[in-house]
């Protein structure tokens, strides 16, 4: 095989081409690395961003069986953030070093976290909307190129139709329950509709990466295809929740086989993702918070493990316990 | 010291269930192979997906370098005759 940066770039074609994985270790463009830093990054920001708004609602869920259900997912969201995280550091980029990004604000999460959640119908509106934006979004990326993320990519899918199930029925209830409560879930619906088709990132001509991104088979379809399809998936689940999407433009076009749907004001995208959306400073204070009140626990877990290696401290029997052969 | 920049990495390993064997499911970061465990159970079989887990340091780990893949894995590329199909077998004989 040959060995120069062309036959490396070569084989690296060759492979993308023929719908092969690549792995760590394996050559790559520089640039093909840093796309992918960025996005696996974005994204496991993200996840544990998107922890706030739902824990938001733990302690105030309206039942013990909706409570351990919202604490199962927020624990979820955390599991994403670390496979991400992970999926990263196979790219040589430490984990400190992307919370560090975050917290300064030189990276960024989805802007769908900046709303607030300002009832329990909320909760469900993300399960269903946000959470069924991400699967749309999430299913090709299972298939993309760089195989840590797609394997994260297929465990977080699994674990995220869930999330948008436990949402769905969430506001099913609402919505078949009393005139205020009905009210409530339309109104979780109307604010959550608009930033939900948000989260497929600008329109096509527009989108900054999407073109060497879709080259490099790290993204599958197009931003607007995404969106289409998200949109044409949740109108009939709309209609057997009984509640109303709140586009006036909404309709299907027989020849398209799809539907048509209003204009989205990319005004107000642009605003959040600058940083002045309803939340940004919040969840940013939040999140750096909580680090640094975390500090003790990973400093009590680092000193207990020195001691343990100095000998001072016997190791539990199930460390010592391991199964001598597969 | 103390940040988690100094916590060594995990491989982590899970046996699905009883008969099979642990197959690779992810890595993390802990400060020791306890605690490894531990976070190994929340991180990857909160659905019980697992009966048993080994953490690996990943520092432990040897691997055989993909750039090399042409040389190191060559000779077994061309012994066809290792495999059941290499042979023809006249038609209607059985249990072969």
């Amino acid at each position: 095989m040959e060995t120069t940066a062309e036959g490396f770039e070569a084989a690296f074609d060759a492979a993308v081409a023929a719908d092969e994985r690549i792995e760590p270790r394996d050559w790559m463009p520089e640039a093909y690395r840093a796309s992918l830093v960025r996005q696996i990054a974005q994204h496991a920001h993200s996840e544990i961003i998107g922890m706030q708004p739902e824990a938001n609602w733990i302690s105030r869920a309206p039942s013990l069986r909706r409570k351990a259900i919202l604490m199962a997912k927020v624990q979820d969201e955390a599991g994403h953030g670390l496979y991400l995280y992970s999926a990263a550091e196979t790219l040589g980029t430490g984990r400190e070093e992307l919370l560090d990004k975050l917290h300064t604000g030189r990276q960024k999460y989805s802007s769908i976290f900046n709303y607030p959640t300002l009832t329990w119908a909320d909760v469900g509106a993300i399960g269903w909307l946000v959470d069924g934006a991400a699967i749309t979004n999430q299913v090709p990326l299972c298939r993309c190129s760089y195989g840590p993320y797609a394997r994260a990519m297929v465990r977080i899918c699994k674990e995220e139709s869930f999330h948008q199930r436990q949402g769905y029925e969430l506001l099913l209830a609402l919505s078949n329950g009393t005139p205020a409560q009905h009210e409530m879930a339309q109104d979780a619906v109307n604010r959550w509709w608009w930033p939900s088709l948000m989260m497929f990132g600008p329109p096509d001509d527009e989108s900054a990466h999407s073109a060497q991104s879709m080259a490099w088979k790290i993204k599958r379809h197009s931003n607007d295809e995404l969106r289409q399809r998200f949109v044409d998936i949740c109108v009939p689940q709309a209609e057997a929740l009984g509640l109303a999407l709140p586009d006036p433009d909404l309709r299907w076009n027989e020849e398209r086989g799809r539907h048509d749907f209003g204009a989205i004001d990319w005004a107000e995208f642009r605003e959040v993702l600058k940083g002045n959306g309803p939340c940004n400073e919040q969840r940013i204070t939040q999140r750096r918070r909580a680090h640094e009140e975390g500090a003790w626990v990973r400093d009590a877990a680092a000193a207990y493990a020195t001691k343990r290696r100095a000998g001072s401290v016997p190791a539990e029997d199930g460390v010592r316990m391991m199964e001598a052969t597969a | 010291m103390s940040s988690s920049t100094d916590w060594p990495l995990w491989e982590v390993f899970v046996r699905s269930r009883r008969g099979l064997s642990h197959t690779h499911a992810g890595s993390l970061h802990a400060p020791d192979a306890e605690m490894a465990l531990r976070n190994a159970r929340d991180l990857y079989t909160r659905r019980n997906e697992g009966v048993s887990i080994w953490v690996v340091p990943s520092s432990a780990i040897t691997a055989s370098s993909p750039d090399e893949k042409d040389p190191f894995f060559a000779s077994a590329a061309d012994k066809p005759y290792r495999h059941p199909t290499f042979y023809e077998i006249p038609e209607g004989v059985k249990h072969l």
